[in-house]
């Protein structure tokens, strides 16, 4: 993980909010090892976080939009959506001037402006138009997933035979045996780490975020700063779309399910304010990695039926909260 | 004398290795008001919370009716009859006035809440306060001084043997005092004993009768008020004469650097002009909600509004605060901690805030940033125990400073600085006059907006008084008294008309 300094803000009593999350990740790695001898395996690990790798991706972005004081429910449905729209414009890309590497750059262009697109709707309805942002993404959540399901007719959208072969390195294939999702998402969690606490911008969301009227006062464009949160968390749902396509090679109505609450469990989980006013990306990371090596454990042992996954995820969100009270705002 | 309802002997309180309260002996008796006075930061906000039990001492004790006491928290004391009025508000903001004053000890009749009688009640309350409110209000629909009579309503509610009030007359008007104290009197004769703060000493002096001076975490004397006089507190809460509190006027120059011309804000301001000349310092009066904060945010780009503003000639365009900085026009909000100062961040992140762009781009430079403070620190007399501690836990006159830091970041030509020592010691307070002047004398040119008469009067060369939004009189040189200023600001001067229609 990124070791970005543990010298936070606060006084070092709180440090314990601050390394809770590393620790929580090391112990689950500990059980893991004890447990099951391949859970250390290339093969297994590259598997975790390849599979984290798009609500990862989405994570990063979330970060900034809970900073900022906002909050964002239609990421998964979003992803579905653009899903489905690059599947079929490539399928008809396909049959009208035949397959090949255009095409794909094509839906991969779309794939990314769409996904921008989607998140400054979002953004500019909620800076401008003044709506609450948790009611705005509740209706473009829903609005999302039922555009999908009406392009899939209600069943499947595939991507042609020829192209998906194609396609596919994008997912499966890599550098040294480490696959594209996992370079991509190391990269833009590295990127994000740089923007939230390096760069005016990052200073800015946390600063509209723990009091939007003195950011104002600041002559902080707070407006300009927010709508930046949400478009940038559409182009990283778009990025994520793009890893995600080659992986199955389709999308329906099922796509991308409850992909928003995973990624703001992962951002609460790292020790963001769900409040606002304070985030950090390495710590989404980490809450990300919880996340999934909670669902990989329990498939490699026996003791916890796998269908408890989302039971154990729930408790470990809860704890993370209540710590984050007991510490972050305790006077 | 009686004996003592509730009083500390010996108390210490350390917050971590730093002890703020050196063995204070304190005694509130039934029946007398007892004015608690010193700087910010000498420890009366402490003193005042291990009172109503919401902090516990380090050491020594607190006696209740003369028994030891250690409160499990400020509800046990609160049954016990301990009431703090607190300086920043707890009322909650989309409740009701009465849903406010019952709130928690709510009247009954059978398992139902008794709205009936609560209004009734609140309105009997807030007419002994002589406050003009509906108890239906929501109370986010108030006025500032009108929370403040619905939290003394709140108290009053109460069956009060101790009444701690902290600050009660920061944000009321002259009148509004007036009735506090009636009602302060009121609950003296019937037995309370009260505990009073306030940084106005001459509110002190008549309505005390026995005054106590903290400084520095030390109670330095106590006596009865009326062998004391107000030089005699200031000088023992500062630990050394306070010579002449302002500096020397400047004189400004010819030019007019900001002319604002017939500037509206819907509702609040209506038709405003004035101009401020270079190196000068003008002064702006009036009572709350007269308007004048809103005209200055409106200049300063805070707020839409209609009419012109020009800098150096220069038009500004309305409602864009970073362009109004970039032209060099900086405004300093009355509201620190609601508008001013972010105070879950550090110092650093605080100072920088506006002006972060220029701090390196694409990467903020640390090291720039860390000079920066550095430079504040000196230039402000910045008193930080911790250089990374975050700005809620500085003491309000240390707040102040670093938002004036942080104002003046910008190196800006024209300050407006709304309410400069509001809530600050006498201490600080003078330091921010000698600062005003010096701002001046560098050839800046400043708004003052201000509550305090002798800050006008003491600071300013000219005096603008607005009332009920607009611009009631220009006063100058001799003619800038209190009894004047008064006059235009309640409106009572019919000779000058309003510069515009």
């Amino acid at each position: 993980m990124s070791t970005a300094t543990l010298q936070q803000t606060r006084r070092p009593k709180i440090n314990l909010a601050v390394i809770a999350p590393i620790v929580a990740l090391v112990v689950l790695v500990l059980i893991g090892i004890a447990m099951n001898p391949n859970f250390l395996s290339f093969a297994n690990i590259t598997n975790v976080l390849a599979r984290s790798a798009f609500i990862g991706i989405i994570a990063i972005g979330m970060t900034f939009v809970i900073t900022a004081g906002g909050l964002d429910l239609s990421v998964g449905s979003m992803a579905a959506f653009v899903a489905g729209l690059m599947i079929l414009v490539m399928n008809l890309l396909t049959e009208n001037m035949g397959g090949g590497l255009p095409v794909i750059l094509i839906g991969v262009a779309l794939a990314l402006f769409a996904g921008l697109a989607a998140g400054f709707i979002n953004g500019i309805l909620i800076t401008r138009a003044g709506i609450e942002a948790f009611i705005l993404t509740l209706g473009t959540m829903g609005i999302y997933r039922s555009l999908v399901t009406w392009l899939a007719d209600g069943g499947t959208l595939s991507l042609g035979y020829e192209m998906r072969e194609l396609y596919r390195p994008v997912y499966y294939g890599g550098i040294m045996g480490i696959s594209w999702p996992i370079i991509v998402f190391a990269a833009l969690a590295i990127l994000g780490e740089i923007v939230m606490r390096h760069t005016a911008f990052g200073r800015h969301c946390a600063a509209i975020g723990s009091n939007e009227k003195v950011a104002r006062y600041s002559s902080v464009a707070v407006l300009r700063v927010r709508l930046m949160t949400y478009v940038m968390l559409g182009l990283l749902v778009g990025i994520a779309v793009v890893m995600y396509v080659p992986r199955l090679g389709s999308a329906s109505a099922t796509t991308g399910l409850l992909w928003e609450l995973e990624a703001i469990a992962a951002v609460i989980i790292g020790g963001t304010l769900l409040k606002g006013g304070f985030g950090r990306v390495w710590g989404t990371v980490v809450g990300v990695l919880i996340l999934s090596l909670i669902g990989n454990l329990l498939n490699l042992t026996d003791f916890v039926s796998p269908y408890l996954n989302g039971a154990i995820q729930g408790v470990v969100i809860i704890l993370a909260v209540v710590l984050q009270r007991n510490t972050g705002t305790a006077r | 004398m009686t004996s003592p309802v509730l009083a500390l002997e010996g108390v210490t309180k350390s917050f971590g290795p730093i002890e703020i309260l050196h063995g204070v002996d304190f005694a509130l008796h039934p029946g007398e008001v007892h004015a608690l006075i010193g700087e910010n930061g000498a420890g009366k906000s402490t003193t005042m919370k291990i009172l109503a039990g919401y902090l516990d001492p380090t050491g020594g004790q607190v006696t209740f009716d003369g028994k030891p006491i250690r409160f499990a928290g400020s509800d046990e004391a609160e049954d016990r009859g301990i009431i703090m009025i607190h300086q920043e508000f707890n009322l909650a903001e989309h409740l009701s006035v009465d849903q406010n004053v019952f709130l928690g000890r709510e009247l009954r009749r059978g398992p139902f809440l008794d709205h009936k009688s609560m209004r009734a009640r609140t309105a009997e309350l807030l007419s002994q306060l002589e406050c003009r409110v509906d108890p239906a209000t929501p109370v986010n629909q108030l006025s500032v001084p009108d929370k403040q009579m619905v939290e003394i309503a709140k108290a009053l509610s109460r069956k009060a043997r101790v009444l701690i009030m902290d600050e009660p007359t920061a944000v009321l008007t002259g009148r509004e005092t007036e009735v506090l104290f009636r009602q302060i009197e009121r609950l003296r004769a019937e037995g309370v004993a009260i505990l009073y703060t306030s940084h106005k000493l001459g509110e002190v002096k008549r309505i005390a009768d026995r005054v106590t001076v903290l400084r520095d975490g030390t109670m330095i004397r106590s006596d009865r008020t009326t062998d004391v006089t107000e030089d005699d507190m200031a000088a023992a809460m500062v630990g050394r004469e306070l010579s002449d509190l302002f500096p020397a006027k400047v004189g400004g120059g010819a030019d007019a650097i900001l002319e604002v011309g017939g500037v509206s804000v819907p509702g609040v301001v209506e038709g405003a002009s004035l101009s401020l000349r270079k190196g000068e310092v003008l002064g702006i009066g009036g009572l709350v909600g007269s308007g004048r904060t809103e005209l200055a945010e409106a200049i300063a780009g805070l707020r839409p509004r209609s009419g012109t503003v020009r800098l150096k000639g220069q038009e500004l365009p309305p409602n864009q605060v970073a362009h109004a900085m970039r032209a060099g026009l900086a405004y300093l909000t009355e509201d620190r901690k609601g508008a001013g100062l972010l105070l879950d961040k550090t110092l650093r992140e605080n100072l920088t805030l506006p002006l972060l762009e220029t701090f390196g781009r694409p990467l903020i430079d640390r090291g720039r940033e860390e000079a920066a403070l550095d430079r504040a620190i000196d230039d402000f007399a910045i008193r930080a125990p911790e250089r990374g501690m975050a700005v809620g836990d500085l003491s309000g006159g240390n707040q102040q400073k670093l938002l004036l830091a942080k104002t003046l970041l910008s190196d800006p030509e024209v300050v407006i600085i709304d309410e400069p020592t509001r809530g600050i010691d006498i201490g600080t307070k003078q330091q921010i006059y000698t600062l005003i002047a010096k701002l001046a004398a560098e050839g800046r040119s400043i708004i003052v907006i201000s509550s305090e008469m002798p800050e006008l009067i003491g600071l300013a060369g000219r005096v603008i008084v607005m009332h009920a939004g607009r611009i009631a009189g220009e006063l100058a040189g001799d003619a800038v008294t209190e009894g004047n200023i008064v006059r235009l600001a309640m409106g009572m001067d019919d000779n000058k008309e309003d510069s515009a229609a």
